[in-house]
């Protein structure tokens, strides 16, 4: 275990190297000067001249990138130009509503799709499965700030049922907290129900064409059983695997729904960094997610052992 | 040897297998929704200026924020501009960004996917970079590079595209892996054959369903991200009406004239909708190898 564990980390390091080379690159990829586009249209010479000094833009590329990753290493993120505060800090701030937004979306993701995909599965060809199947194919459609915006007008401003926008630290109690997550919670699990919804019915399918399945039944065990302990049972690993894989499309999803709710979490620091062209935060951000999508990658390669004891590392 | 492989070039079986997908094609009831829906759209934004719509970008200040109805189909935004004109506009801008950086993604991808599938020394460079490209959530990279390389068409349609490269590469160095194991290719290549004919007799056809049905997702997944792009700010420049801007300039009047979200935002769904649609058709139909591993 201890063996595959150093073995997967090793092969994370030529992926890590490549996100921050990649995100070092980003400023250097555009055309024209980086010092005159983070400064803007309506910038001094002087104020270039400034930003210029204040990244190190004026020292060769190389030096630049191991002076990067050096404080990299130190856990040193950089400094926002726009508020002057350590990006490191301004991600600390912004960590909560977004990590509560993710975690409730994938809950609420999991607890209904699973269950449906099972169902669509057992009553395979029926009007439950196509309902259910439909249901994922729309639910892959409406993109999150359509289904936002369509919650929003529903649920808050025509019946005034939940509050149209903002966020409720849980340090308010659990009450508003939920209150406040639950529409930006749903209308972003849309596609991730959609996703698991479909891997689930199609992992339960082949399961209950199995062998064991056919004895399970054949010996009396009850339906609800057969499904929970045999056919679900095998369905786990392609379930955590797909939530793996679906990882980058909910933290894209998560930008997206905090802007849409006004929720003051690091997808609004992102947007609000890009339009100000706040370099630092951009670049610290990004790594932050990127580096947050092979940690989950990884858990889900742990995982696989939980829930399937015959992978053995 | 040699007269068994012409006797594969010309089988007459060969025509009528296409034949054949190509009936089961007409007779999808996905595939036939997700064309139509798709051929009126692309109608709409090619002869957008003949279907009663006026000039986008005409200001009414007597008109402004109406419902719709009337002589508004779609209602009017805060500049009384006619919101049905913009949005049949907008398709213009959603489909060709769909188009563009399917051909673009595909088509890099189908490149470095080849070289990787066939040349070990690259597979090894090649596959790591896609790893780490894979890593960073495609849309932040594309807000990050439009950002920075200033908004237009030609970044939206690179930023987006590029993000998209890694899951084509790795599906098409996945079926050059398989197909170099198959008995006709290692004749071929006792033959003789030189590998870039090897390459395009007989490994590109055998990419060619795959990509079409990865090519429609792609397509899906671009116009839903150029939507985003172009709703959060990040996108095309706001000159142009898409669907994404209209919504973006709808979104601070949500709640006094919901219309300039929802008109944009629907049609949005349902040409992704379509597109998806026709995807499970094409996989259902072409490849269905595929199927089987993705369920429904």
């Amino acid at each position: 275990m201890l063996a595959f564990l150093l073995r997967r980390l090793l092969a994370t390091a030529p992926v890590v190297g490549v996100v921050a080379v990649f995100v070092f690159l980003l400023l250097h990829l555009s055309p024209g000067d980086p010092a005159t586009v983070i400064a803007g249209d309506y910038a001094s010479p002087e104020d270039i001249e400034r930003i210029r000094a204040r990244l190190g833009l004026d020292r060769p590329l190389y030096i630049q990138f191991g002076a990067w990753v050096g404080r990299l290493a130190q856990g040193d993120l950089g400094t926002s130009i726009f508020s002057n505060l350590p990006v490191a800090t301004l991600i600390g701030q912004r960590l909560e509503p977004t990590l509560s937004l993710a975690a409730l979306t994938l809950v609420l993701a999991v607890s209904v799709a699973v269950p449906l995909g099972a169902l669509a599965a057992w009553r395979a060809g029926s009007w439950i499965d196509r309902a259910v199947m439909g249901f994922a194919v729309v639910g892959f459609s409406v993109p999150v700030f359509v289904l936002g915006y369509a919650l929003i007008w529903l649920f808050a401003i025509r019946t005034g049922w939940f509050p149209v926008q903002g966020y409720a630290p849980i340090s308010e109690g659990l009450g508003p907290f939920l209150h406040r997550l639950a529409l930006p919670a749903v209308a972003l699990s849309a596609v991730y129900i959609a996703l698991i919804a479909r891997i689930a019915r199609a992992s339960v399918l082949e399961a209950l064409a199995e062998d064991h399945v056919r004895t399970a039944r054949a010996k009396g065990l009850p339906e609800r059983l057969v499904l929970l302990r045999h056919a679900l049972a095998n369905a786990a690993v392609p379930i955590v695997t797909v939530i793996g894989i679906g990882f980058s499309l909910l933290i894209g999803g998560v930008v997206v729904t905090e802007s849409v709710f006004n929720i003051p979490g690091l997808g609004r620091l992102t947007v609000d960094a890009v339009l100000r062209r706040d370099y630092p935060v951009i670049q610290g951000v990004i790594l932050a997610f990127s580096a947050a999508c092979v940690v989950v990658n990884l858990l889900v390669d742990l995982l696989y052992t939980v829930f399937d004891p015959r992978i053995r590392y | 040897m040699i007269s068994a492989f012409r006797k594969v070039e010309w089988n007459p079986a060969a025509g009528r297998a296409e034949s054949r997908a190509w009936s089961a094609l007409r007779r999808h009831s996905g595939v036939r929704f997700g064309a139509a829906v798709i051929a009126g759209l692309a109608a709409a934004a090619l002869f957008a200026p003949f279907l009663g719509t006026g000039d986008p970008a005409a200001l009414d200040p007597a008109a402004r924020m109406r419902g719709p109805g009337g002589e508004h189909w779609f209602g009017t935004d805060m500049y009384g501009r006619d919101l049905y004109t913009r949005a049949v506009y907008g398709a213009r801008i959603s489909l060709a960004v769909g188009l563009c950086v399917t051909a673009l993604s595909v088509l890099a991808g189908l490149l470095v996917g080849l070289a990787a599938g066939y040349l070990r020394a690259v597979d090894a460079v090649a596959m790591r970079v896609m790893d780490g490209v894979m890593a960073i959530p495609g849309i932040l990279l594309a807000i990050a590079m439009i950002a920075l390389a200033g908004a237009s068409l030609t970044t939206v349609v690179v930023a987006i595209a590029i993000p998209e490269i890694p899951r084509v590469a790795r599906l098409v160095r996945g079926v050059v892996l398989s197909i170099r194991e198959e008995p006709y290719v290692e004749a071929a290549v006792t033959v003789g054959t030189p590998l870039p004919k090897l390459l395009f007799r007989h490994v590109l056809p055998n990419t060619i369903a795959p990509l079409i049905v990865q090519g429609t997702y792609v397509c899906a997944s671009a116009i839903i991200v150029e939507a985003l792009l172009s709703f959060l700010g990040a996108g095309i420049p706001p000159e142009r009406p898409s669907w994404g801007n209209i919504m973006a300039e709808g979104r601070a009047l949500f709640q006094v004239a919901p219309w300039i979200v929802f008109f944009p935002g629907l049609l949005l769904a349902l040409a992704v909708l379509a597109i998806n649609v026709l995807g499970d058709g094409l996989r259902d139909t072409l490849d269905p190898r595929l199927a089987r591993r993705t369920g429904t």
